[in-house]
């Protein structure tokens, strides 16, 4: 007979093979040598974590119960992964491209990076995980007791002493290799190969024992199965509600399950692997179950009734004295344990110090993660407290419940409590639609009714009281646990999910449909369901080691060649001068980051060497901040733009001016000239006049008469050049008085057209149509008849024609009186015609009799009637147009007041 | 093929059109599973009312093994096949391919 002592050498022995497996799976993976540690066979191996010591040992005693009831634990995930191609490569590559690190995290970041539903997701995982942990002890234990019964020495076994001996043990094994480094991407490689090699010790244990049972003890195949037929479970009965129900249940519990998530989806290295996995570990399952009748046929028949068909794997053997093979199965059964505990341990002490211990810190400490060093050492440290806490939750969970027969039937109410988050995970992945609200609404829901129907009734002997079980809360028949809504007569487990899933999914996806989502929601929404558009193919997640050169064409680019350079050999030195390209430190990288963020702000930066050093893709986050420190940018060029066309709009302003002053100016000058020279002829006439009337004695009387009316006449073309510019002078200041009068248009020209035509040389036909004149106006008529007199006299003066005729037609033009007067003659020439309004401005030399005034001051007195003066282009000869309001505007009444 | 993602084709070549089909077929399989894993819900078993009456005889234990674990490895197989299937393209186009439908 096998001693205990031999049996606690054994498993010491092999739980350090253990330790030296996954110490040299983490240096060869820290070293980049384990191209097979990252192969599909490893992946498929650690999936077999599904399989924990409940179906190791307890298959078999559930077969011996319920005969292939049983096989439906493992047809659930048969049929998830098979049809990989529709749900898990999708999951996959979320995980992947996400960074996702849980499935609390997944949940989290599809609906808007919500903690609350993170923490909820955590809380449902411990609530249901932490009694499964206490499962896994308890077969420990037993399988402990059961060789500790067949030792003859055995005496100073206690049980509680063991259970907390293996909850230590695994606690120290799961943080010495859970916790060891803080990987970006929560990737274990010493804890992955050794549960797969944990696989292999259980797969081939179980498939030993059942070739035993098989050949050693049944005789064959055929003789096996007449066995089977003429046993208590030789005949098929199935309840259906449960066939249905708990396949469903294990599909969802593979997925749901943290510690499934972690090695299916956080610990992938490339999702291709998820191929071979696809019918690798169906295949596995299969193994693991085919055996499992045979062995509790047997066990039935060979053992006495009453013995505990749940450790039929041992006892058979043992009770045939095959020792080697009992230890075998021995190891089979604590390798399934050990594994399933130490990633559950790992992924919820992820979950518990992401989501709950990492928030608490975080805000106690105000200041918020800008230490980064500080914050992995508390993150390193809040996890190995949290897989201590879970380790010890499932200890204590053991020793209340006492094990036992409660214990048993945790497994199936765990995984309807996982199941619970299966709801909003789909509708996360596959529906763009679905909210947090409603993701909170349908979790909220299912977790209540499953602990309401399933949880309280199952394990919480003594919380519920039988009243309640049998006849409702206060009585009231509808609300009974088991039998909701009155309907009775279901299996509990049956009832409990078909109402929990129902409401949960109706929950979720109503609250959903009424719901908005928030902007980030929705573009998370958008991340996940469309990820194979998003991300790229299938890459693994290594490449992961920062490239320098990158960063350096990276930083060239943004700082400039000769700034890059610099600031990379500094730092060169700084690390101890080995070539002239730095190594990718943290600190490195943090200076690169602030030096870069200087140029591009902080997050583009952040985002920038993260894509480099990460080779991870950006978080939403991120491309919001980006988008965020874009748009100032954006907006700051833009008040640049604004402010840069406003200061041309100032310049071309200020050149105008500067041109308008100068051209004043050179007016000013040329006016002066123009008037010297005008005053300067006529005074040098006088002069000489008076000088002969003075000196010359002895004139005639006709002569004195005919020299003093010279000066007269001259003296008078002095006076009325004075008068003009006098005249524009006072018109040009502002400073003229209007006398304003009520009269008609053609009595204003009446007496322009006598004044002018009266006593001419060459006479002026004057053609005018009178009915189109009579209009009545208010202004300054003499002012007025002043221009036109103006007007017609000029047309007299240089109308070249032979019989000068000047047309005078009066009409209106949008609530304007116009007058046109157009003469037949040559007309201005069209590079003279802009300037015949300017001072002292004659067209023709030869023939100038005034001043060059008269139009000047036309054009002044017009704008000062509120009217205008302009050249006529485009006629036959000279025209002006002279244009006028009807009546006064305000402005000039006031001023002519 | 060309690896153009930005404007899919209407109408693509033999091999593609193939392997969309293929991958159709890898999506039904879990439905095909499911349902041929349903069958045995239809089985008289030692409790049904047929059987008590002694009109029909209980499914055998044996016969239900035969078929649970016959249709298992079927559903294995099939799945062999698409997975062999599908590493096929990963090596003849590249990685980036597998990501349509």
């Amino acid at each position: 007979m096998a001693s205990l002592n031999m049996l606690i050498f054994v498993c010491i022995s092999y739980v350090a093979l253990l330790f030296i497996v996954a110490f040299v799976a983490d240096r060869l993976a820290a070293k980049g040598r384990s191209t097979w540690l990252r192969s599909p066979i490893i992946y498929t191996l650690s999936l077999s974590i599904y399989c924990t010591a409940w179906t190791f040992y307890g298959a078999v005693g559930y077969a011996a119960r319920s005969g292939l009831e049983f096989i439906t634990i493992y047809l659930g995930p048969t049929l998830v992964m098979i049809g990989w191609w529709w749900g898990l490569r999708k999951l996959v590559r979320i995980g992947r491209s996400q960074r996702i690190t849980s499935i609390a995290d997944l949940v989290s970041s599809r609906y808007g990076k919500s903690n609350l539903l993170a923490i909820f997701v955590t809380i449902l995982a411990v609530i249901g995980v932490t009694p499964y942990i206490a499962l896994q002890l308890q077969s420990i234990t037993l399988s402990f007791s059961i060789f500790s019964e067949a030792d003859p020495s055995g005496a100073n076994y206690s049980e509680t002493a063991t259970v907390f001996w293996v909850a230590a043990g695994l606690a120290v094994f799961a943080v010495l290799f859970g916790t060891r480094n803080l990987d970006a991407n929560e990737r274990h490689h010493g804890v992955v190969t050794a549960i797969a090699l944990e696989a292999v010790v259980k797969l081939f244990a179980l498939l030993a024992v059942g070739v035993f049972v098989v050949w050693g003890l049944s005789g064959g195949v055929t003789e096996t199965m007449a066995r089977i037929d003429a046993s208590e479970i030789g005949q098929w009965q199935m309840k259906s509600g449960r066939w249905t129900a708990i396949t469903f249940l294990a599909a969802a519990a593979f997925i749901c399950l943290p510690r499934m998530f972690q090695v299916m989806v956080v610990e992938n290295d490339d999702e291709r692997h998820l191929r071979t996995a696809a019918w690798a570990f169906p295949l596995y399952l299969l193994m693991m179950s085919l055996f499992v009748v045979p062995i509790a046929v047997v066990g039935l028949d060979l053992l006495p009734a009453g013995s505990n068909p749940d450790m039929f794997v041992l006892t058979v053997p043992l009770s045939q004295g095959r020792d080697g093979l009992a230890m075998l199965a021995f190891l089979g059964g604590f390798s399934s344990a050990t594994s399933m505990v130490i990633v559950a341990a790992m992924a919820l002490s992820t979950m518990v110090s992401n989501h709950i211990v990492m928030p608490i810190w975080l805000s106690y400490r105000g200041g918020g993660a800008s230490v980064s060093g500080d914050v992995r050492s508390v993150v390193l440290l809040s996890r190995r407290v949290s897989i201590a806490v879970i380790m010890g939750l499932g200890y204590f969970y053991f020793r209340l419940s006492g094990g036992g027969a409660a214990l048993a039937s945790i497994g199936l109410i765990a995984f309807a409590g996982i199941a619970q988050i299966l709801p909003a995970l789909l509708g996360g992945i596959f529906w763009r639609g679905a909210t947090k609200v409603g993701a909170l609404a349908g979790l909220s829901v299912g977790f209540a009714l499953w602990v309401y129907t399933l949880l309280l009734p199952g394990v919480g002997a003594g919380l519920v009281s039988d009243a309640v079980i049998q006849h409702g809360p206060f009585g009231i028949g509808w609300l009974r646990p088991q039998a909701l809504f009155g309907i009775t007569g279901l299996d509990p487990l049956v009832h409990s999910v078909m109402w929990s899933m129902a409401l949960n999914a109706s929950a979720f996806t109503l609250v959903s449909l009424f719901g908005f989502p928030s902007p980030i929601e929705r573009l998370q929404g958008a991340q996940f369901v469309n990820v194979f558009d998003h991300s790229s193919g299938p890459r693994g997640w290594s490449g992961s080691v920062a490239q320098v050169e990158d960063l350096m064409i990276m930083s060239q680019r943004i700082l400039g060649a000769a700034e890059a350079n610099a600031l990379f050999q500094r730092q060169a030195v700084l690390q101890g001068g080995r070539g002239h390209l730095p190594d990718p430190t943290p600190t490195f990288l943090q200076t690169l980051e602030r030096e870069l963020s200087g140029s591009v702000g902080a997050a583009t930066a952040h985002a920038m060497v993260g894509q480099i050093v990460g080779g991870s893709s950006v978080s939403v986050q991120d491309l919001m901040a980006v988008a965020d420190e874009s748009a100032q940018l954006l907006e700051y060029s833009s008040q640049l733009e604004a402010k840069s066309t406003e200061l041309a709009r100032t310049a071309r302003q200020l050149r105008e001016a500067n041109e308008k002053l100068t051209q004043i100016s050179l007016q000013k000058d040329s006016f002066l000239s123009q008037v010297s020279h005008e005053l300067r002829t006529p005074m040098t006439s006088i002069r000489a006049f008076s000088e002969i009337l003075r000196d010359t004695s002895g004139l005639a009387e006709d002569e004195q008469s005919r020299y003093a009316t010279i000066i007269l006449d001259e003296a008078m073309r002095l006076t009325r050049l004075l008068d003009d510019l006098l005249d524009l002078s006072v018109l040009e200041s502002g400073q003229v008085t209007l006398n304003l009068r009520e009269g008609v248009l053609v009595d204003v020209l009446d007496h322009a057209v006598s004044t002018v035509v009266a006593g001419a040389d060459v006479p002026l036909i004057v053609r005018r149509r009178r009915a189109g004149e009579k209009v009545a106006l208010k202004s300054d008529l003499d002012r007025l008849a002043q221009v036109f007199i103006n007007l017609i006299a000029n047309a007299q003066k240089y109308c070249d024609a032979e019989r000068p005729e000047l047309t005078i037609t009066a009409h209106h033009i949008g609530g304007q009186l116009v007058v046109d007067m157009i003469d037949n003659g040559s007309g201005i020439p069209a590079d003279v015609q802009a300037m015949v309004f300017e001072k002292f401005a004659r067209v023709n030399a030869e023939k100038a009799g005034g001043a060059g005034l008269g139009l000047a001051i036309c054009r002044e007195i017009m704008h000062r009637l509120g009217g205008d003066i302009t050249y006529l282009t485009g006629q036959t000869g000279g025209a002006f147009r002279v244009t006028m309001p009807l009546t006064l505007p305000q402005s000039t009444e006031l001023a002519a007041q | 093929m060309s690896d153009d993602r930005s404007s899919p084709l209407v109408f693509l070549e033999h091999q593609s059109y193939r392997r969309n089909r293929l991958a159709d077929a890898a999506r039904l399989l879990p439905v095909i599973g499911a349902a041929v894993l349903s069958v045995p819900l239809l089985w008289p078993g030692a409790d049904s009312a047929t059987v008590l009456a002694g009109e029909a005889e209980a499914v055998r234990m044996s016969k239900a093994i035969l078929y649970i674990f016959g249709t298992w490895a079927g559903l294995i197989a099939l799945s062999v096949v698409f997975g062999m299937a599908a590493r096929r393209w990963g090596q003849s186009d590249g990685p980036q391919r597998s990501g349509q439908g």
